[in-house]
């Protein structure tokens, strides 16, 4: 007994140490457990919290809407619209090629279609999602998705396009979109944050320059799904921002009357107001229609536009390049008169085509074959003489010619990279012979200069700068073709009529204006404020233009407008593309006799209304022939309508400036 | 005279009532709940097959718990090898006639139940084990027949249930054996000496393993491998609990359980449910909860006069830790999946029908702790 109480006290004990050991076992373990549960819950926690997250939401990237684009009426010039588009998720298709056949009927899909989409299946990942087509029709896209459920993959979409109104009229202002490129994407930082399935960029004019502007902000839906991907619910939707508005200068119904104008020819029409820089029209032609690239171009339209012969991909307004012939004259005459050189009394005699100016053996003809007889520089300008020009070249000298054409906007961009494609043109000078082609100026070359050929090339628009700052009274304006709160016509206008006060209300003009001499100096020259010496030149100048068109003997006499409220002033030009042997002076071809490449090409730049200027205009008609003839009319034609639709422009711009 | 061996001793039935454990109750009840409420949540907040199905085997079993509290211990003593062998009968059976579901026959059809004999044999084989050590003397503990003939009666059964194959449930029953051994006072060396021959002879086992078995385990070793396939379950597991973070996401707004990113939420991973809604804060209060109740089981333990009161308390409570242990750390990815329920909050009736049978024994000891069993 004693023993068995001794054992079972022993066995006692060895339970004990076992369940004491096994316990402290326990502890550790349950520690173990505890310290797991702590480093996945709290150490851990952001980590599983964003799995979690990423396990159960989906996010889906919404298009952003582009902002429109308006007139300066807030006529929608680049609109929205909603389309209808077929995506394919490739990762979720079972059969490609079941599928495309099944879609090929179901929506009529071409054979062109369907080779492009292999292709487009061809250059994408496993994950991701093609476009099939991104504008279906209502009857397609319905039909599609009826039968959606036997077509695994297929993503109806209800996105928007962008739309062009006015299709063919503003397609060198607005531009066009399309597809994203791998370069754009790179290249815009804007356009990689918004890079959805269905975007479209701008990839010409306005839409590509005011990309950053126009592009607005995609949105984001986030969707709670199950683990088979189901949809559950929506938990998030931040709504895309819609693009930016942007209003134009441009004037829809005057940029539509210019397309009309140059139809069938080949040219540019670009209106400007004089005092705020605005463009109310720049039309170019041929033209073509935006609406085309949206959805991407199809070859043959475009080979037909890339093929035409007239270049409709070119926007001539600051993208062609011309001599700007006669039409320099007034300027090359003001340039003579503020640095001195020439005496407005000063008369020269044009003998006609028998006795052409000489200069080093070298011969000059002016274009009118029997002469103009005694000029002086008022009627050198009103019936274009060369002769005249050639002699008061030869005295200016180009370097000044230069300073002057730059300062009123030759030689440079008008708007500021605002359009890649624009050109800055030439204004020589002795300084950019040198440099640019390594030779020294030859004195028969500031000749040619004189009447607005040789090296000298400009734009359409640079002229109708050029003419708006003579027109203004000699004032330095800044071109602009976006809507800017800052320019104001009424601070404009008092800001110049100011100065002008000053030298009308002055007891010694002469005095004033000979303190002026540091301004003919290469500079630049503020705002508003004013480019010349004496302002009775630029007077002087604005009346020869005037009697060139309003007087008999002027070179635009036909094309004149007598009522005070249209009455204009302006300038012909002739622009030769090439050297006229003397056969061909001899032989003095008509128009429709020669060759239409090797034809001149007609210029005109105006102002008008005569009395009070508000606007400039410049005609380009390509291989034309002469000015007065081709250009000069059209011209006519558009500042009658410009002055028409001027009370309407100012009662818009009124109502703005009260805005303000 | 059946009722006698029942019920009859030397206390009123108000003695009784007052030797039960009434804090053990209350902790079984605390977690039967938390278990119905982590139920409900399963069932995406509504009151659905899951949850009535659980509450009604939970409200069952407790009954029947309470009722078997008064069945004196020695009743268990003298049925403990014939509970054995009816286990050990129905493991058998299943192999035969069991119910075959998800590629495994476990189950045996009882009619109101399909019952899963091999849990049943975690309790047995306590029981078997408490008795076989009841009488013995320390020295006598370490006969090598002594040790040789509980493991061919612990070898028996989970020769069986591997072949169900249940993997998991046959290393429980394993540990459950083992560790009563342990408790009983076999020497340190036989439990070192074979933890080398386990180790040992690792390589060899596994290669009879089923594939699916070594894919779980290399799962375990790296989850990441194949996150869609084997590894599945565990890193969606470990993203449920992490994602809990301190408070947990709040009931029934447990993301990953109710978009079914977790699989076997009803069962094997009812803790991940319970941790991703209520956060490391619930976690821990129910790994208290647990603590406590093997506290309790082991003081009950204490308490008792008879050795085999005592080695069944301890076995029982050591063999709760081991399925709790190991079903906790299988979810949070410290061992590998190999199916065990967490007991009382798991789906599954026979788990539970095994649990409370094996409480209301403790309960018996705790009644009848002053019960001698002399033989």
């Amino acid at each position: 007994m004693i023993n068995q109480k001794s054992t079972r006290a022993s066995k006692t004990q060895i339970i004990s140490r076992r369940i004491f050991m096994l316990g402290a076992a326990k502890l550790i373990l349950i520690g173990g457990i505890s310290y797991r549960l702590f480093n996945l819950q709290i150490s851990d926690r952001e980590k599983y919290q964003f799995l979690s997250d990423k396990n159960r939401l989906r996010e889906l990237k919404t298009p952003p809407e582009r902002g429109i684009i308006t007139d300066y009426f807030n006529n929608i010039i680049a609109d929205n619209n909603q389309v209808f588009q077929l995506h394919l998720k490739l990762e979720e298709v079972d059969n490609f090629n079941y599928l495309i056949s099944r879609l090929q009927s179901l929506i009529n899909l071409n054979n062109l279609d369907i080779k492009n989409i292999y292709k487009k299946k061809n250059k994408s990942k496993p994950w991701d999602t093609i476009v099939i087509s991104d504008n279906l029709s209502w009857y397609q896209f319905s039909r599609l998705n009826l039968f959606l459920h036997e077509l695994p993959g297929a993503k109806p979409v209800l996105s928007t396009s962008r739309k062009y109104p006015y299709s063919n009229d503003l397609v060198h202002v607005v531009g066009y979109v399309g597809d994203p490129s791998v370069k754009d994407i790179e290249n815009n930082e804007e356009i990689k944050k918004n890079n959805i399935l269905g975007l479209k960029v701008g990839k010409f004019g306005l839409e590509k320059s005011l990309e950053k502007d126009l592009i607005g902000a995609h949105g984001v839906k986030r969707y709670e799904v199950n683990a088979y991907g189901k949809r559950i619910n929506q938990v998030d939707f931040v709504k895309g921002s819609q693009g930016k508005k942007i209003v134009t200068t441009i004037d829809l119904e005057l940029q539509k009357f210019a397309s009309q104008l140059l139809m069938n020819k080949s040219g540019s029409i670009c209106v400007m107001d004089i005092y705020t820089g605005e463009v109310l029209t720049m039309a170019s032609s041929p033209t073509f229609d935006p609406n085309k690239f949206t959805h991407g171009i199809n070859s043959k339209d475009w080979n037909e536009i890339r093929k035409n012969p007239l270049k409709p991909l070119i926007n001539k307004s600051i993208a062609g390049l011309y001599s700007p012939g006669s039409t320099l004259k007034p300027l090359v005459a003001l340039a003579a008169l503020e640095y001195g050189t020439l005496n407005p009394e000063m008369t020269v005699y044009c003998k006609g085509h028998k006795h052409p100016y000489e200069l080093h053996g070298q011969r000059y003809h002016c274009w009118k074959k029997q002469g103009h007889g005694f000029m002086k520089l008022r009627n050198a300008i009103k019936q274009s003489c060369d002769i005249y020009f050639y002699e008061t070249a030869r005295i200016l000298g180009v370097d000044r010619l230069s300073i002057l054409a730059k300062r009123y906007g030759l030689g440079l961009k008008v708007l500021n990279n605002l359009y890649i494609e624009e050109k800055s043109g030439i204004v020589p000078s002795t300084k950019w012979k040198r440099e640019q082609l390594e030779s020294s100026w030859l004195l028969g070359e500031t000749i040619i200069t004189g009447i607005g050929q040789g090296y000298i090339q400009t734009t359409p628009l640079q002229l109708c700068l050029m003419t708006a700052q003579l027109a203004n009274g000699g004032y330095k304006i800044k071109p602009n073709i976006i809507l800017s709160k800052e320019i104001n016509y009424d601070e404009i206008r008092s800001k110049i009529k100011l100065d002008k006060e000053k030298y009308e209300n002055a007891s010694d003009i002469k005095k004033l204006t000979s303190l002026n001499t540091e301004i003919l100096k290469e500079q630049e020259i503020e705002l508003y404020n004013p480019m010349y010496r004496n302002p009775e030149n630029v007077k002087f100048v604005l009346e020869a233009m005037f009697s060139s068109t309003n007087e008999p003997g002027g070179t635009s006499f036909a094309s004149r407008l007598e009522n005070k409220k249209y009455q204009f002033a302006g300038k012909t030009g002739t622009s030769q593309v090439r050297r006229i042997t003397d056969e061909e002076r001899e032989a003095d071809l008509k128009l429709s006799e020669i060759e239409y490449k090797k034809r001149d090409h007609a210029l005109y730049v105006a102002f008008a209304p005569y009395e009070e200027p508000r606007y400039s205009i410049s005609v380009l008609i390509e291989h034309g022939g002469s000015g007065s003839k081709a250009a000069a009319p059209l011209a006519s034609k558009m500042i009658k309508k410009i002055i028409d639709r001027h009370d309407e422009r100012e009662k818009i711009r009124q109502s703005r400036s009260k805005l303000i | 005279m059946l009722r006698q061996r029942l019920y009859s001793s030397q206390y009123s039935f108000f003695e009784k009532l007052l030797a039960i454990d009434y804090f053990l109750i209350l902790l079984i009840l605390l977690i039967g709940i938390i278990s119905v409420f982590a139920m409900y949540s399963t069932d995406g907040g509504e009151v659905l097959y899951h949850t009535k199905s659980h509450l009604v085997r939970f409200g069952v079993f407790f009954g029947v718990f309470l009722i078997f509290s008064f069945i004196r211990i020695k009743f268990w003593y003298t049925t403990s090898y014939l509970f054995y062998l009816i286990a050990l009968a129905m493991i058998v059976a299943v192999a035969f006639v069991g119910v075959t579901a998800s590629g495994s026959q476990r189950w045996i059809n009882l009619y109101f139940l399909n019952l899963q004999p091999s849990e049943i044999m975690k309790i047995a084989i306590i029981l078997c084990f408490a008795r076989y050590y009841h009488r013995m003397q320390d020295t006598e503990v370490q006969n090598l027949k002594n040790v040789i003939q509980p493991l061919i009666l612990l070898i028996i059964p989970c020769i069986f249930v591997i072949k169900q194959p249940d993997l998991g449930t046959a290393i429980l029953i394993a540990l459950s054996g083992i560790v009563v051994m342990w408790i009983a006072g076999l020497n340190i060396k036989y439990f070192i000496y074979s933890g080398l021959i386990l180790l040992v002879s690792a390589p060899f086992v596994i290669s009879f393993l089923k594939p699916y078995q070594k894919l779980r385990i290399l799962t375990f070793f790296n989850p990441e491998k194949d996150p869609l396939g084997a590894g599945y379950q565990i890193i969606q597991s470990k993203i449920a609990i992490g994602s809990g973070g301190f408070f947990g996401k709040g009931f029934l707004k447990g993301t990953q359980s109710y978009l079914e990113f977790l699989p076997e939420k009803h069962t094997d991973f009812i803790f991940t449910l319970f941790s991703e809604e209520f956060g490391f804060a619930g976690s821990i209060l129910l790994l208290f909860l647990y603590v406590l109740l093997i506290y309790r089981i082991i003081k009950i333990g204490f308490s008792s006069k008879s050795f085999f009161a005592k080695l069944y308390c301890f076995g029982f409570s050591a063999a709760i830790f081991i399925y709790m242990f190991v079903n906790i750390s299988m979810v949070v990815g410290i061992l590998p999946i190999v199916g065990s329920p967490l007991p009382i909050m798991s789906y599954g009736g026979s788990s539970m029908l095994a649990i409370m049978l094996g409480l209301s024994i403790v309960m018996s000891c705790k009644i009848y702790s002053k019960d001698q069993i002399t033989q």
